[in-house]
């Protein structure tokens, strides 16, 4: 079984990561006219953040379960059963 | 060349390859073999989120302020790093209850409320005609656009088109056509369109692939890449403002974007169809989550160079930023290109209008038309026909309904405004159906009166704050309470109400209607309470995941199996509701009698069912009309939960006798062990015994043997040897009496003799009874202390003096050979009587001291030494003081003697009273 409190852990850090991310204050560091390479400072930063976000939470819900994660009981959101069979799943 | 000719061609070609994809779908579907069934498909599909606004929108409203299109693509994004409990949690709850739409969802979450049912409908009709007609604005408009080609120019208002040659009419025409198509085949409990599914997928392919068309040809075509555009935008002074955020509007319409989209991705209803009602398996969301976040990062990447290429273009800002994803390759002449972005835009219209319209005819049938009409006796149950055409035909005249209002919409109004300005309205009215949802599914304290309160204020706020004012914006109302607020009162100017102003009007309407609406949920919800189907329901969607069993089942009917297929029959046809009971005995594994009464489990199921045809408010009302409402008897309920809790009783009983059972067995287990221990005396006794007995008998033979075999021997040796014989016999009786005393004492056989005596006396009698011994033993020096006012004590005067002898004799036996000092002391002790005798002999080692009052355990070692008494005096003596309720004990010190005492309760001490009261007892 996966160890679904720390995925869903794991998720919602992500997730106030994003909104720090993405809203001021952090965002108006970077909301300055400059040109960096020849792409404005705020446009690169805010497709470079999202591209990282994708690419963080694609690597948290693909990760191929470790023995760790088959120890760990379920918690936060509740169990399920069928929960085992998601492996499959992967292409 | 571009001529109309091609353009609609295309556009048929492009609409007819949709109706065979969709038709491919349904057919697989039919086989069992899903096309859609898919993470990858799903992703795509839940992609009908990037409508004509993105395509067309983004790179107007990028034109005009720079990135702040793209919130609404970040907030999506965010949500779906949730999605993975929050989106899966939705469906799991959607899945069991066989929820068809967000109103389904909300009503069936608060009790089934038919009325909360239909208030989610009408704002979701409501407020979502802009966004259908927005995509009919936008295709009609590229389409002149399109057909001007080679020239750029702006299309006259579509007011003044005529009806009939309004190429948005037959686009909307067309999308009925396939609405009604591929989202009424089926009145069945699934209520998946596998065909529509098929067909949007497709669709965000095409519109992806145009839009990335579209930027690599501007970027890369037109210009030398992206630092090519932007440094020639930056370049020019007057489009500096557009690199910030804080430039171009600030920070506030920024926040309010993003959480706005946040909330639409889920909330839009034709979101919740792709993404919930449309799932064909939860796994799929895994994928989804970052697989959907990356398709908008991907079709946004090229929004900011094809603005800026405009900008650059048509600097005269003869063009409306709007079509620049179109005008910019016509004005390069680039025609496959102009015409690939038309079919983009095309698929990206069509795919929202048809998702939503599916999605909006469900609500209105299943939670508006179908409860009204059932609820006010139009299709009374007793009217035994196939009520299955009259579903389908409600469903088909919704979806045209819904069609032609966003029509009507963008003829009459929809002229005022931008792209972007029109979808935002509708984003924030889907926007209040989150505190109901995300409430519901997190909070079981949400109650029905509060998600009603909640939706209707927000929703009021809404048409106050938005729509209102576009009306006065397109000249239907006068524009004056725009700037000076109704009767002239500026506080409640619908652009800055109560005073709160410097808000763009989207997030000033956010701010105010989640306001009313998350604040009267709460607060009515904390005032109010549920009732019984609220509750189960509540703790139903709350728990989801900890739940395995499907659904609350409370109630019990009367209705037969026959009876529940008869009504799904009626609104799902006979062959559906057959096929469904059979599906159902199959899972169950058993066998459904028709005239046999239907249990909870079978109600329940055929209420799912039919809640896919018609949706749950009605399914339920229906359901209750079978069951003779026996439901609602809160009677039998109330009996139900009392056999709950009768239960509950029995099983504490149970743990109770448990309990006396654990106790008593810990009981007999120490009985037992007492008894083994008991045994295992008894053994150590006999043969205890048996060895005291040989000891003297041995003796006594060996010496009989001699004088009988020497019948020659001195006189004198004979008479030794028989004074020995004599001596040994004594002490053979002595013990034996000991020993009978002894057991009979232990065995609660002997009689006592109980009076109230002075002790005085008894001490005198035993002294007495010694004299002989003290005689023989010249050498002991004999000292009594007897105090003069001993306490009268409750006593066996013979017993006690059996005591005292037994004592006396032990001092005698262990004082000192030479110097013997022997000292009795009589004293009263309190309340109780108390007496000394010491010896000054050789004392009591240590190791034997725990020993002294056992049987048979002597001072000194008995192998070497002759013995020197029975053995069993103390113990006896040990015996008859607890019987007078006192105590025995000695102090010794190894050389210098040993002094024994015992204390006995005086005849008036309160502990001798409760004794003698036993002993009567006994």
């Amino acid at each position: 079984m996966v160890r679904r409190g720390l995925t869903s852990e794991r998720l919602t850090g992500l997730f106030l990561f994003g909104l720090l991310l993405f809203l001021p204050p952090l965002i108006g560091v970077f909301d300055r006219p400059y040109l960096v390479g020849g792409i404005p400072l705020l446009y690169l930063y805010l497709f470079g953040a999202w591209a990282g976000l994708i690419a963080v939470l694609m690597l948290i819900v693909e990760r191929p379960p470790s023995d760790a994660d088959l120890d760990e009981g379920e918690q936060g959101m509740g169990a399920d059963a069928d929960f085992d069979q998601t492996r499959e799943s992967r292409g | 060349m571009l001529t109309g000719l091609t353009i609609v061609s295309v556009s048929l070609v492009y609409l007819l390859i949709l109706f065979a994809i969709a038709y491919y779908g349904d057919r697989r579907a039919d086989e069992g073999r899903s096309v859609i069934a898919s993470p990858y498909i799903y992703a795509l599909s839940i992609a009908v989120y990037c409508t004509a606004w993105t395509f067309y929108g983004s790179v107007g409203r990028a034109a005009s302020s720079g990135v702040s299109f793209l919130p609404i693509y970040l907030g999506p994004t965010l949500t779906f790093i949730l999605g993975w409990f929050l989106i899966r949690k939705i469906i799991r709850i959607s899945k069991l209850n066989r929820i068809t739409s967000i109103a389904d969802f909300i009503a069936s979450r608060y009790g089934k409320s038919y009325y909360l049912g239909g208030l989610v409908t009408v704002i979701a009709v409501v407020g979502i005609m802009p966004y259908i007609s927005l995509q009919l604005k936008a295709i009609s408009t590229s389409f002149t656009v399109l057909l001007h080609y080679p020239s750029v120019a702006m299309p006259a208002t579509l007011g003044s088109t005529p009806v009939f040659q309004d190429t948005a009419l037959y686009v909307a025409l067309i999308m009925a056509a396939f609405a009604i198509l591929f989202g009424t085949r089926h009145i069945d409990a699934s209520e998946r369109h596998e065909g529509m599914v098929a067909a949007i997928a497709f669709e965000s392919v095409v519109k992806l692939f145009a839009f990335l068309a579209v930027g690599v040809f501007v970027t890369y075509g037109v210009y030398n890449g992206f630092g090519d555009v932007f440094s020639r935008v930056a370049a020019d002074p007057a489009f500096h403002r557009l690199f910030t955020l804080s430039a171009a509007g600030g920070y506030s319409g920024w926040i309010s974007l993003t959480l706005l989209s946040m909330a639409a991705i889920v909330m839009l209803p034709r979101q919740f169809q792709v993404l919930v009602v449309e799932n064909v398996d939860e796994r799929h969301v895994k994928k989804a989550i970052w697989l959907f976040p990356l398709y908008l990062l991907l079709i946004n990447l090229f929004v900011l160079p094809i603005a800026f290429g405009g900008l650059l273009q048509f600097p005269q800002r003869s063009v409306d930023a709007d079509t620049f994803v179109l005008t910019v390759p016509m004005a390069n002449h680039y025609q496959a290109i102009a015409l690939f972005a038309f079919i983009g835009g095309l698929s990206a219209a069509t795919g929202m209008i048809i998702v939503e319209t599916i999605a909006l005819a469900t609500m209105v049938s299943n939670d508006l038309v179908m409860p009204f009409l059932l609820r006010h006796g139009r299709l009374h149950l007793s009217e035994r026909k196939d009520l299955t055409g009259v579903v389908r035909a409600i469903r088909r005249g919704a979806i045209i309904f819904v069609i032609l209002l966003g029509y009507a919409y963008v003829r009459l109004i929809g002229e005022s405004y931008a792209l972007v300005s029109i979808g935002l309205m509708s984003f924030v009215a889907a926007a209040q159906f989150f505190p109901s949802i995300i409430g519901g599914i997190l909070w079981k304290g949400a109650t029905r009166l509060g998600a009603l309160a909640g939706l209707s204020a927000g929703f009021l706020v809404w048409i106050y704050t938005l729509l209102l004012p576009s009306f006065a914006r397109s000249g239907w109302l006068s524009e004056h309470f725009l700037h000076d607020g109704p009767w002239d009162v500026t506080l409640l100017m619908p652009y800055a109400l109560f005073g709160l102003d410097g808000l763009d009007p989207i997030a000033h309407a956010l701010f105010w209607t989640l306001v009313f609406n998350v604040g009267l949920f709460v607060v009515v919800s904390l005032f109010t309470s549920q009732t019984m189907i609220e509750r189960s329901q509540a703790v139903l969607f709350v728990d989801i995941f900890k739940r395995t069993s499907e659904g609350a089942r409370i109630w019990r009917g009367r209705a037969t199996i026959g009876d529940l297929r008869r009504l799904m029959g009626r609104f799902m046809g006979e062959g559906a509701a057959f096929q469904a009971l059979r599906r159902f005995e199959r899972e169950k594994g058993r066998r459904l009698d028709e005239a046999h009464a239907a249990d909870a489990d079978t109600v329940h199921y055929a209420e799912r069912q039919l809640a896919g045809a018609i949706g749950a408010a009605s399914a339920r009302i229906m359901i209750a009309s079978v069951l003779r409402e026996e439901m609602h008897d809160i009677d039998e309920v109330m009996q139900i939960l009392d056999e709950a809790s009768q239960l509950v009783v029995y099983s504490r009983q149970l743990e109770e006798k448990s309990h006396q059972l654990e106790a008593a067995t810990a009981e007999l287990m120490a009985a037992n062990e007492r008894l083994k221990e008991l045994d295992k005396m008894k053994d150590d006794f006999v043969s205890t015994v048996s060895h005291e007995f040989r000891t003297p008998l041995t003796s006594i033979r060996s010496f009989s043997e001699i004088v009988h075999d020497n019948p020659d021997l001195a006189v004198e040796q004979r008479k030794e040897f028989l004074n020995i014989i004599v001596q040994e016999s004594e002490r053979l009786t002595r013990l034996i009496n000991d020993i009978l005393d002894l057991a009979k004492m232990e065995a609660g056989k002997t009689e006592w003799q109980m009076l109230e005596i002075a002790p005085k006396q008894v001490i005198d009698n035993a002294l007495a009874a010694m004299a002989g011994l003290l005689a023989k033993n010249p050498h002991i020096r004999f000292e009594t202390h007897i105090a003069g006012d001993l306490p009268n004590v409750f006593v066996d005067a013979d017993r006690l003096t059996q005591v005292l002898v037994n004592l006396i004799s032990n001092a005698v036996k262990f004082c000192n050979r030479d110097n013997g000092l022997i000292s009795i002391t009589a004293r009263p002790e309190g309340d109780s009587l108390r007496v000394d005798v010491s010896d000054n002999g050789i004392g009591i080692a240590k190791k034997d001291r725990r020993k002294v009052f056992e049987r048979f355990q002597q001072a000194g070692d008995t192998l070497i030494d002759k013995p020197q008494g029975t053995g069993l005096g103390l113990p006896i003596c040990l015996h008859i003081i607890e019987r007078f309720g006192g105590q025995i004990w000695f102090e010794s010190e190894l050389g210098k003697g040993s002094t024994f005492s015992f204390r006995i309760p005086s005849a008036r001490h309160p502990n001798r009273l409760r004794l003698d009261a036993k002993i009567e007892a006994v």
